[in-house]
């Protein structure tokens, strides 16, 4: 049992000055904006609106800043924010096959309808240092090929200036790019080679874990709330471990697009659906081999994510861990940890994660003495036994 | 998107590019004097729970709440306006409910609704251009065939 003490005052009203001191930092450099962490740490504040479970790029760069980068305290401050505002309603289900495409890659097919686009992606980079970020001087690695590992095409790029890297080619006039994009698991579905993805009868309401505890076994839109609210890297090591053979799936990448998609919601005083702008979101479709059953002929199955910003390593993440939790549709085993829903959704949240690991650095101070005690008398009760008894065998007894 | 449709009024189209406008934008629309309102409801910062389907097309399922600022106006005319944005900025809300009380009783060819109009046309140009970065950037795959 937790016994809570008091007093301290003093000592935490001094411990907010030195953090407010730590957060700045040095006072000879100028001090970040919320505006420029917004606009510059983008992907950081992706992650804070996914696990603080709150779309709002402002609110994520404002909790990034007081959380001095600390991801999880600042998704802390996220939720602890959301509590205090009351709840308008639900959206319309988004229609991510309507979403504004930034980026849409596929590892399944290579000429597929609207084509592949990389958009922005770290995926072909070379992962050296761009100085240039230090030393706003310097010419930046990030634009065209590096000369030292693009051969030819590199090495006759050095232009007047010295400078060995190559221009794209591009002169910003392309076509923009189809209105209508396919999702490729549909065209799949098109062959009937993929489990269908169709709302149950009467499409009802989605569940939420936020307002209902939650029961197991865990339906679908459970399970996916859970996730899109989940630790990044918690659901990156369980995918991991499903493609490593804890969960026997080696999916495909079917698709990931990244994209802005309009929000609709109806209010009651409308009784219209209004437009209440875009959002970026960044979707992964995997598509998994399945051999078919007794009621089920072979075909391909889904996993899916879905994340706030460009998060695609937690897109990806969630979509094989989705998979690996449907074990129990297709009367697969449950041996793995990827495919317990129990185990997944009790763990997958950082922040009630973070809570319960972090609050034993408190003061534990009348369950430790309790515990002191104990052991004191248990050692002074076997010291007097064994005086007692000085020919027994106290090894076996151990 | 936030172009005219087939399944979409005009005053869910202008509502829509109110939305996305930025306080400036919305502050020129409206020019230097404020019409005469009454706040209804004040401008109130809530969630909106935001829902997607598995698969895309599947089960709904809850995805996070975003933040959304409304604001009820009625003008002195008695028209009733609203205003529903993502975000948090009370002053938008109520310069777009006044709006949006405004643009009901405009023809279409009045130089309002043409202001919404053109700042639509410069949402749609962003948006068009934002696509053909990403243009650049489509590629061909060629598949190498080992041991032909």
């Amino acid at each position: 049992m937790y016994v809570a003490v008091k007093g301290g005052e003093a000592a935490i009203l001094a411990t907010h000055e030195r953090v407010a001191e730590a957060r700045r930092g040095d006072a000879a450099v100028p001090e970040i904006s919320v505006a420029q962490i917004r606009e510059q740490q983008a992907l950081a504040c992706a992650r804070v609106m996914n696990e603080g479970s709150l779309y709002d790029a402002d609110l994520a760069a404002l909790a990034l800043k007081q959380a001095q980068g600390d991801v999880i305290e600042a998704a802390f401050l996220m939720r602890a924010y959301r509590t205090t505002l009351p709840r308008f309603g639900s959206s319309e289900p988004l229609d991510t096959a309507k979403m504004a495409i930034r980026r849409r890659v596929s590892a399944t097919y290579k000429d597929l309808p609207g084509g592949q686009v990389l958009g922005p992606t770290y995926d072909y980079t070379h992962r050296l240092f761009d100085f240039a970020l230090m030393d706003e001087g310097a010419p930046s690695v990030m634009v065209g090929p590096d000369p030292t590992t693009s051969g030819r095409e590199g090495a006759s790029g050095a232009n007047a200036s010295g400078v060995a890297r190559v221009e794209p080619e591009h002169d910003g006039l392309h076509a923009p790019l189809d209105a209508h994009m396919p999702r490729v698991p549909d065209i799949l579905g098109a062959e009937g080679l993929m489990e269908p993805e169709i709302a149950p009868e009467g499409d009802p309401r989605p569940f939420d874990l936020t307002r209902e505890p939650v029961s197991f076994p865990a339906d679908r839109d459970v399970r996916l709330q859970a996730m899109a609210r989940g630790d990044e890297g918690f659901l990156l090591g369980l995918g991991y471990s499903v493609q490593r053979g804890f969960g026997g799936n080696h999916p495909f990448v079917g698709e990931i697009r990244v994209g802005e998609v309009s929000v609709e919601f109806v209010p009651e005083e409308l009784g219209f659906a209004v437009d209440l702008g875009e959002i970026t979101l960044t979707e992964c479709q995997m598509v998994n081999q399945f051999a078919g059953s007794k009621d089920v002929p072979p075909q391909f199955t889904r996993g899916y994510g879905l994340a706030f910003g460009h998060s695609e390593r937690k897109a990806m993440s969630m979509s094989l861990v989705d998979r690996a939790l449907k074990a129990r549709e297709f009367g697969e085993a449950a041996e793995y940890p990827a495919q317990q829903d129990e185990f997944v959704l009790y763990h997958s949240d950082n922040v009630e994660a973070a809570g319960f690991v972090e609050h034993l650095k408190l003061p534990h101070y009348v369950d430790f003495q309790g515990e002191l005690e104990l052991i004191r008398r248990i050692r002074r009760e076997r010291e007097a036994r064994l005086a007692a008894e000085p020919e027994t065998l106290p090894e076996a007894a151990e | 998107m936030s172009a005219v449709t087939a399944d979409k009024t005009e005053r869910q189209h202008w509502m829509a590019v109110l939305a996305r406008a930025s306080r400036p934008d919305i502050a020129t629309l409206i020019g230097p004097s404020i019409p005469d309102h009454e706040v209804l409801k004040a401008p109130e910062t809530g969630t909106v729970m935001v829902e997607g389907r598995a698969g895309g097309a599947g089960r709904r399922f809850n995805l996070g709440e975003a933040t959304v600022t409304r604001c009820v106006v009625r003008l002195a005319d008695g028209m009733i306006g609203f205003s529903y944005a993502l975000g948090r900025d009370a002053g938008k809300a109520r310069l777009a409910a006044i709006l949006d009380a405004r643009l009901q009783r405009e023809e279409a060819t009045s130089p309002l609704r043409r202001a919404v109009d053109d700042l639509a046309a410069r949402q749609s140009a962003a948006r068009e251009l934002a696509s053909r970065k990403a243009a650049a950037t489509k590629v061909d795959f060629f598949t190498l065939v080992r041991g032909a």
